[in-house]
């Protein structure tokens, strides 16, 4: 218990970040030039860190394991970036978009920390914009601004519909003003593969160069993870197909508590899965749910064209369930429901795992031009994805697997249980609680990159002054270093039948049926058996062929998957704990009778925090303590 | 479906390469060219044959990762598309389908498909950014963009860096790219102080790099999945000449 300080500092909740900004310590700038920062990520939360810890002073090496650092996931991000501007006045406030995320993430996250979210979102939209990030403007010169996600006021800001692709740009764009001036060194094409920690410090990382396959040893002073979210735990899911969880299960394994790892968004509007080959699932916009009617036929057996179906016979299931939200119910409402019909075998397409998105209605009230002009794009990628030209017939679409709220469990300076540890971005647990509102990732990722991890890691690194630095010389690199390597022999001596994906596909199934959309306990039950099960299977059964000194991509998907399966087993074990339903988790048993979420803030208002232990997991508790607000039920009937 | 994939297979930079031919049965045209590479990577798994290495990350075209050449073209046989968003719906029964990397000398080839792109940011690396610090940005609304500029801005901005311009250009030129960049950056106003000595250094790069001169073929326009137009090289020109007499 005693470890788990989340370091709040005292005060009202606006003046918090100020009152520990005031306090914490500074660092010489001579000094800083001594001090050594590995940034393992380049996506907004690692790109945006690295240059700006290298402009304070710093020696920052950073690190990803794509060809270029711009590639990071960050890049696919659409939809936008919320910051509260209130340019639009309509009643927006660093207070109401706290409130927002706090309710929107079910009252199961650190308010402290959600407010200095919403609070640094503002000056963050005029540091993009004096990075030249195009955002959309008005004639006039303005920036615009759009609602998204649920929320009443207009507070999105976007470019195009690439606002991650943009805002990525920019962040990597100042990255590599600070390579050019020498104060980061930049690794693509390196992953790591374990964290270094020396007196209980972390103290560096070993990196696999993905070329050469050489194993090596990087020192520093302090290390940041921003390695991104792992719901490829799921395989199909929304994110890029390197996203993993190995730098975070690794830094776990060797003592950073893990924090409410079960807490996974689903979205419901991405493409259904469409055959047993498929490598991921493409999310569409979820603007499209503003004029499309979202059903499935009443009639299990109905083989007939969409089309062909007439109204009397279709089930418009949200409106008919939240007669007051209908089809722009909140993403965990509307995954949920459409899950329940697809396993009350109402699925349609090829695969009977998808539900309908109309837009007959819409077009026939707006025209067509109209629809066009709305989500053109949309429909022109719907159809080179699947052929079809939904202005003729209605979408398929599919809940899938999204968002990591879970992460690495960080204090309110985003440093780990590990002393000189930190995580930021989708990597870490904080700020999103059970749901994440659309468009505050992006907004997190940054925040924790530009402000606040170079206003705390000083904090750290003022003491680390004093102390001798280590270097890679140090007996514990070449222990952890062996480690890894045996780990790689290990895998490819195995030389079994069975390919990666092979294993990869079975963990998904089990966990998209036990560990995703609702939970129940015998599920999870069986789940971590299952798992267990496959676990033992891998180890003995797959088959990687090639060296380890060779670029290698089987190998590197089998070390991502050897982490995936472990962290699976926790996830379930998480969802097992937690006996209530909230935001994206719903616990089957923990329902009304009409099947709405019940939580229980008596006993669960707490963030579960893991250790690891090699038989099992150890439960810790950060209790949530809700000074300024109130915990109120969501209802979206 | 079942096809043939012919595919160059080269074990590291300075090695030789050749292609080789694989059939490949079980396809579906609902996958994704990406997909079926992957099918065959999980055959040769099972022969104990060494996977064939080929980039990608989002599979969504926007990452700019994936791109090879396929039956002769960037991205193959759609204008304007990645790698990953091409299905096998665009293939026949039957076809062989000839897959081969990047080919030009500032992109050596790592591995099979795989080649460094290096260049590129290193081209980004003398100027793709505006020297601006954090904590030191304006109010946004306090330097007004007309929609206008900010629009023709993102139309540059969207480029991928996936490398298609050069891999398509029969000079292996970077203009294209280049050009994207410096037009995104110099009609901000917030680009504009550096707006002399970002053109000079980043077309010096380029040529330092060893990319070949733009000779207006407009394949490169063709093949790019934004769609970037080659209007932009023109604009690059007027600034390099702009930039050589005021900078
Ligand atoms: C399709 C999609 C759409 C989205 N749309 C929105 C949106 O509209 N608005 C919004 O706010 N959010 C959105 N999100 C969420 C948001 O994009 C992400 O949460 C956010 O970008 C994460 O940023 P990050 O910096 O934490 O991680 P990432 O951008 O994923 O970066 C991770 C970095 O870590 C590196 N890395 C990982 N592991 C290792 C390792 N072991 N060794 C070395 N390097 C490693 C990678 O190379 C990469 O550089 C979307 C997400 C998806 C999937
Ligand atoms: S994999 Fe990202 S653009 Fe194709």
């Amino acid at each position: 218990m005693t470890r788990l300080n989340a370091k709040v500092p005292e005060g009202r909740l606006e003046d918090k970040w100020r009152n520990y900004q005031a306090k914490s310590s500074l660092i010489n700038p001579a000094n800083k030039k001594k001090l050594k920062i590995i940034v393992v990520g380049s996506g907004l939360a690692g790109a945006g860190a690295a240059a700006t810890l290298a402009e304070l002073g710093y020696e920052i090496q950073c690190f990803c394991y794509q060809d270029s650092a711009r590639r990071a996931h960050s890049v696919a991000a659409q939809g936008g970036v919320n910051a509260a501007k209130n340019y639009q006045h309509d009643g927006d406030s660093v207070w109401r978009m706290f409130y927002d995320t706090l309710k929107g993430g079910d009252f199961r996250s650190r308010e402290a920390n959600v407010y200095r979210l919403a609070e640094l979102s503002a000056p963050l939209i005029d540091h993009f914009t004096q990075q030249g990030v195009p955002f959309a403007r008005e004639y006039g010169g303005v920036l615009v601004n759009r609602s998204f996600g649920g929320v009443q006021v207009q507070r999105t800001f976007y470019a195009r519909g690439q606002t991650g692709q943009q805002l990525l740009l920019a962040a990597y764009a100042q990255l590599y003003k600070m390579i050019r001036a020498k104060k980061v060194e930049m690794l693509t094409r390196h992953e790591m593969l374990d964290l270094v920690v020396i007196n209980g410090q972390a103290k560096g990382i070993i990196a696999r160069d993905l070329t050469s396959g050489e194993l090596k040893r990087f020192a520093a002073d302090a290390v940041v993870l921003a390695t991104g979210g792992y719901s490829r735990v799921f395989r199909l899911s929304t994110l890029a197909i390197g996203c993993n969880g190995s730098a975070i299960w690794k830094a776990h394994k060797q003592g950073a508590y893990f924090a409410s790892p079960s807490f996974t968004q689903i979205h419901p509007t991405a493409l259904p899965q469409s055959s047993e080959a498929q490598s991921k699932l493409t999310l569409m916009s979820e603007s499209l749910r503003n004029d499309g009617r979202i059903w499935v036929p009443q009639n299990k057996e109905d083989t007939r064209k969409a089309n062909d179906i007439p109204e009397e016979e279709r089930d418009y299931y949200l409106e008919r369930r939240y007669p007051s939200f209908g089809n722009l119910a909140p993403r965990d409402i509307a995954s949920r429901a459409a899950k329940e019909r697809i396993d009350a075998g109402h699925g349609v397409g090829r695969l009977k795992n998808a539900v309908y998105l109309d837009f007959k209605h819409a077009i026939r009230q707006f025209g067509l031009d109209t629809i066009r002009d709305r989500y053109g794009n949309l429909f022109t990628m719907y159809k080179k994805i699947t052929g079809i030209d939904a202005y003729q017939e209605p979408m398929q679409i599919s809940p899938a697997a999204h968002f990591s709220m879970g992460g690495l469990w960080v204090d309110y300076e985003l440093m780990t249980t590990i002393p000189g540890l930190y995580a930021i971005g989708e990597c870490n647990f904080s700020d999103h609680g059970a749901n994440r509102l659309g468009a505050n990732s992006l907004l997190q990722a940054s925040v924790d990159g530009y402000f606040i991890l170079p206003n705390t890691i000083n904090n750290y690194l003022a003491g680390a002054l004093k102390e001798e630095q280590e270097t890679t010389e140090h007996p514990e690199f070449a222990r952890v270093e062996q480690e890894v390597q045996e780990n790689i022999d290990r895998l490819l001596a195995v030389n079994g039948t069975k390919t990666v994906d092979h294993f990869h596909r079975e963990l998904g199934k089990i966990m998209w049926q036990e560990c995703a959309m609702s939970r129940n306990e015998a599920g999870l039950q069986c789940a971590i058996e299952q798992i267990t099960q496959i676990r033992t299977n891998f180890w003995s059964d797959v088959k990687v062929t090639g060296h380890d000194k060779e670029m290698n991509t089987e190998l590197e998907k089998a070390l991502r998957l050897a982490d995936f399966i472990e962290l699976g087993l926790l996830m379930c074990t998480d969802a097992l704990n937690r006996e209530e339903s909230c935001g994206a988790h719903f616990r089957e048993e923990f329902q009304t009778p009409d099947g709405e979420a019940i939580r229980v803030d008596d006993v669960y208002s707490y963030v579960s925090a893991w250790e690891y232990g090699a038989e099992n997991f150890k439960h810790h508790e950060e209790a949530l303590k809700f000074e300024f607000i109130e915990p109120t039920v969501r209802s979206y009937k | 479906m079942t096809v043939t994939f012919r595919i160059w297979r080269q074990e590291g930079t300075n090695d030789p390469g050749k292609l080789t031919d694989y059939e490949v049965e079980g396809l579906t045209d609902d996958m994704s060219f990406l997909e079926a590479l992957d099918h065959l990577n999980e055959t040769l798994v099972i022969k104990n044959e060494k996977v064939i290495a080929y980039e990608y990350d989002c599979r969504e075209g926007i990452c700019g990762q994936c791109g090879v050449f396929i039956n002769g073209r960037a991205h193959g046989p759609h204008a304007n598309m990645t790698t990953c968003q091409l299905h096998m719906r665009s293939f026949n029964d039957g076809d062989t389908i000839v897959v081969e990397p990047w080919r030009a000398d500032s992109f050596p080839v790592v591995k099979d498909l795989v080649v460094d792109r290096s260049a590129l940011d290193r081209i980004i690396e003398q100027g793709g950014y505006i020297s601006a610090k954090t904590g030191t940005a304006p109010e946004a609304n306090a330097v007004p963009i007309g929609k206008e500029i900010a629009d023709k801005a993102m139309d540059a901005a969207a480029c991928i860096g996936c490398g298609a311009c050069v891999a398509t250009c029969k000079n292996s030129s970077a203009a294209l790219f280049t050009a994207a960049k410096i037009n995104h950056l110099n009609s901000l106003p917030q680009g504009k102080p550096e707006q002399h000595q970002r053109v000079l250094a980043m077309t010096e790069q380029m040529q330092e790099e060893g990319f070949g001169h733009c000779t207006f073929t407009g394949a490169c326009e063709v093949e790019c999945p934004e769609g970037i137009s080659i209007t932009n090289i023109a604009e690059m020109n007027n600034r390099v000449i702009r930039a050589s007499i005021f900078g």
